[in-house]
């Protein structure tokens, strides 16, 4: 067991993993933080992704113990005392979500898209969600998202 | 209208709607949400014929203790019974409130204004609520099946858009999944599966179940059934491959890897005609005569691989056994038919189960929600008192899940001089799609449960009976809705093919539709007829001929799409019976024979509109999934097992294959709803296909649609 440090939401979390436990596991187990999936714990569907000091990444095999000393942010720290965050609103505005399985890891996913990006085009787009698999087909949806991300900046 | 089986079983208002004193309207129904919002839709009824705001409904998670029992959620059937029947409960509830406040008020009924459940009388101005009359008491009266529902003019709530009732809490991470859940003294479970389906354990090796045990890890075995707990989920799964590991298994024999095709024609098989939709006993009819002059005389043969439903969650379920019996919280589509079989496969009385619906991943029909809810009430069974939480791998959910079947449709037919379609032909070869746990003959159910086939006792396999229901499985959609004269139309259910099917999304009618609409391409091809022109003269229903006019109008001619490009449409109404929907493509395929999906028009009648945001969701997501089964999708397997364990091994649609879509909703106000969850998908293989003919010349009849498969067919062409 290790004994580590992890900041996420904004606030810091001591606890104690495995050397191998993935950050995912860490999240979901010990601090109660759902919101991010497994769907196959290989990152290839990406319904796992949080922020990393602002760029999404998966979460699902990295090990939590690489995650010490970043800022973490998971789909439930999105949103702020104003409300749902810009990207939230668009999903909601555009019904960009089925079942919502894979909806959180959508979410981050853009979300680190526009951080980085204020105005992505359609490759950095596609590059951004390269590994984000969505089985209801709301694809087009999270697309028309972004679209309405676009025109608001 | 035709009987309503939900209103049927469940006759009573008490089981479906019920008013508290402080201001909600609770409503149950037993379909289950799985994504496609119904009970977003159902709301909308509820709240539309009592008058209230839609924020005081409350809409219950179905489990088998309170009812109402609406069994299985399939077949795009929820909006006619679920639907139907909240909606004739909201108007009967309406009634009944209002005759209690003419009673209280001192007026007649038509004297009386609702708003918002508060009930006013017009002469006196005296108010009551619908929670002063009725909170918290049961209506004690059944639901009135005449009772008059408010014509489209006067509704507010229906037909308008608005988000579905989750959105919010699926965007905030708060949307709890069965995965998500927790108690106390959880432990967290695995299973271990054989290589493949027919493998048995031979033996463990007991210095690491000892291992084990010492780490804290409990396994549960019962004959070739194994799994292990424990309290931390990433040492459980770790655990589960060192399990594995441990494990030797025997077999008497391997999946057969004979070409999929050749077994599906030539294996033994159960043959019978289709008339009217339905199967019936008899002769099979010789093949139609083709009558001399024919403009055009076609035979042609479509296949389709085994694909999977590939739910972005793999399945889950939460059990506890305790001694007042076996609680199970699933995401199974059936919870009443999965407790029956679980009782029967338990010797349970069927009481002492309990079982809850909660979210899981999308699964779009039969995939492995019910096989691993038996998991997690195997493994409660053996440690009582214990809940446990198991969840299946990526490799467990791809490798287990029950499959779409392969398919061949062999198709025949010709055009005469003046342009009419005859001597047509249509037969489709296929393993069942319909395996899930029903009860029936003993043993039945119980056997169609993945982990009962791996007990020491394990139930008899029983090979299904043909589906004969009215556009049922196999021959879902085999019945052209073209006016064609005396249609030869055959199903065979094939037997001794590899592996296990049931119910994905259209069961046979994505491929049949396929087929069908690439062979009328075909034809309008052969004869040098305009293909939507030869569609329209054979279609005698207005709303099908307007979903055809509106797609071909929006994507333009098909014959002058721009440089490089190729534009195809279909059409279906699925079962012949429920929505209406034609699918207009514009797609281009490049120098490697990849295909680039570039603009779509979809037209749906779905009968009256309740909920346009959740009729567009289903139609276009019903169209990427599966223009994703058409270009891309083919389960892969060897001797020694299933090859598609992960999302490299079976690929899915990306973002990199997204067209611009424009859906068009021909509403019908006043009409009755027409299921709309499956109704695009059959014309979006069809579509992309005739396409692609259009495009390269090439005609595809073997899906999927890959560079690979484009490139054999243009040499066999």
């Amino acid at each position: 067991m290790l004994s580590l440090t992890l900041k996420i939401n904004g606030a810091t979390h001591h606890l104690a993993a495995e050397s191998d436990t993935p950050l995912l596991q860490v999240l979901r187990n010990q601090l109660g933080l759902t919101g991010g999936k497994l769907g196959c714990g290989l990152e290839q569907c990406g319904a796992c992704a949080v922020l990393v000091d602002g760029e999404s990444r998966l979460s699902c095999v990295a090990a939590a113990s690489e995650f010490q000393n970043k800022d973490i942010v998971t789909i439930e720290g999105l949103a702020g005392e104003g409300g749902l965050s810009s990207v939230q609103r668009a999903f909601v505005a555009e019904t960009a979500a089925q079942c919502g399985y894979c909806t959180p890891g959508m979410i981050i996913a853009v979300t680190g898209l526009f951080r980085k990006i204020p105005q992505p085009n359609d490759a950095q787009v596609q590059d951004a969600l390269a590994d984000h698999l969505c089985r209801c087909g709301s694809h087009a949806r999270i697309l028309a998202a972004i679209d309405r991300l676009r025109r608001e900046v | 209208m035709a009987e309503n089986l939900s209103l049927t079983k469940n006759p009573d208002l008490d089981a479906w709607i019920s008013i508290t004193t402080d201001g909600r309207v609770l409503v149950r129904m037993g379909k289950v949400d799985i994504g496609q919002k119904i009970s977003s839709a159902v709301a909308r009824l509820a709240a539309e014929e009592l008058d209230i705001d839609l924020s005081r409904i409350v809409m219950f998670r179905p489990d088998t203790i309170d009812g109402p029992d609406e069994g299985m959620t399939s077949g795009s059937n929820s909006m006619e019974e679920s639907g139907n029947a909240v909606r004739l409960a909201g108007a009967t509830a309406k009634a009944h409130l209002l005759a209690l406040a003419a009673v209280a008020l001192d007026v007649e009924p038509s004297g009386l204004e609702v708003s918002d459940g508060v009930v006013t009388a017009r002469s006196t101005n005296q108010v009551t609520s619908y929670w002063e009359l009725q909170g918290d008491k049961p209506f004690g009266v059944p639901i009135d099946i005449n009772a008059p529902v408010k014509p489209a003019a006067l509704t507010t709530l229906i037909g308008r858009a608005s988000p579905p009732l989750d959105l919010a809490d699926i965007v905030t991470g708060r949307h709890v999944f069965v995965h998500d859940m927790n108690m106390a003294g959880m432990l967290h479970a695995r299973p271990v599966r054989p290589p493949h389906v027919h493998a048995r354990l031979a033996s463990l090796d007991t210095k690491v179940l000892e291992q084990l045990s010492n780490r804290g890890f409990t396994v549960v075995r019962d004959g070739s059934f194994l799994a292990v707990t424990g309290s931390d989920e990433h040492a459980v799964i770790k655990a589960a491959l060192t399990l594995a590991d441990a494990a030797s298994w025997t077999s008497t024999r391997e999946l057969d890897t004979t070409n999929i095709t050749e077994q599906l024609t030539g294996n033994e098989r159960l043959s019978m005609r289709v008339v009217d939709g339905v199967p019936v006993d008899g002769p099979i009819p010789l093949m139609p005569a083709r009558p001399a002059g024919l403009k055009a005389s076609l035979a042609a043969r479509y296949e389709r691989p085994y694909i999977m439903h590939g739910s972005i969650g793999p399945s889950a379920a939460l059990a506890r056994f305790g001694s007042d019996g076996l609680e199970i919280w699933t995401h199974s589509q059936g919870i009443y038919l999965l407790r029956a079989s679980l009782a029967e496969l338990f010797s349970m009385p069927i009481e002492q189960l309990r079982l809850h619906h909660r979210p899981g991943s999308g699964c779009y029909g039969h995939n492995g929600a019910d096989d691993a809810a038996v998991d997690a009430a195997l493994v409660a069974r053996a440690m009582p008192g214990t809940p446990i939480l198991l969840k299946w791998t990526r490799a467990d959910e791809h490798a287990w899940e029950p499959y779409s079947p392969a398919m061949v449709m062999e198709l025949s037919g010709g055009i005469t001089a003046d342009g009419t379609i005859t001597a047509w032909s249509h037969e489709t070869f296929s393993d069942t799609h319909v395996l899930r746990p029903r009860p029936g003959v003993a043993g039945l159910g119980p056997s169609r449960l993945l982990p009962a086939q791996f007990l020491e006792n394990t139930p008899t396999i029983v090979p299904p009976p043909p589906n004969l229901t009215h556009h049922g499985g196999i021959h879902r959609n085999l019945e052209p809705l073209y006016r064609i004269k005396e249609p030869r139309l055959i199903k065979h259910l094939v037997r001794g093919l590899p592996h296990r099917t049931s119910a994905l999304r259209t069961l046979g009618a994505f491929a049949n539709i396929f087929a069908l609409e690439s062979f009328i391409d075909e034809l309008a091809a052969a004869a040098g007829e305009d293909p939507v022109d030869l569609r329209l003269r054979h279609l005698d229903d207005p709303r099908a001929r307007a979903c055809i006019e509106a797609v071909a109008t929006r994507i333009g001619p098909l014959d002058q799409a721009p440089e490089g490009h190729g534009r195809g449409l279909a059409f279906g109404q699925y079962k012949n019976a429920k929505a209406y929907v034609a699918v207009a493509v514009e797609l281009a395929v490049d120098d490697t024979a990849k295909i680039h999906l570039k603009r779509v028009v979809i037209a749906g009648d779905a009968g009256q509109v309740v909920d346009p945001t959740g009729v567009i969701a289903q139609l276009e997501g019903g169209f990427i999934q599966a223009a994703s089964w058409t270009l891309y999708e083919a389960v892969t397997y060897q001797a020694d097992g299933i090859t598609s364990r992960d999302w490299q091994s079976y690929p899915i649609i990306g973002f990199d294959n997204i067209p611009d879509i424009e859906t068009v909703l021909l509403d019908q106000p006043d009409a009755a709803f027409l299921g709309a969850g499956e109704a695009v998908c059959g014309p979006t293989g069809a579509a992309i296909a005739n396409a692609v003919h259009r495009s390269t010349g090439v005609r595809p009849r073997q899906l999927p649609l890959t560079p690979d498969a484009l490139r054999a067919a243009a040499l066999s062409n």
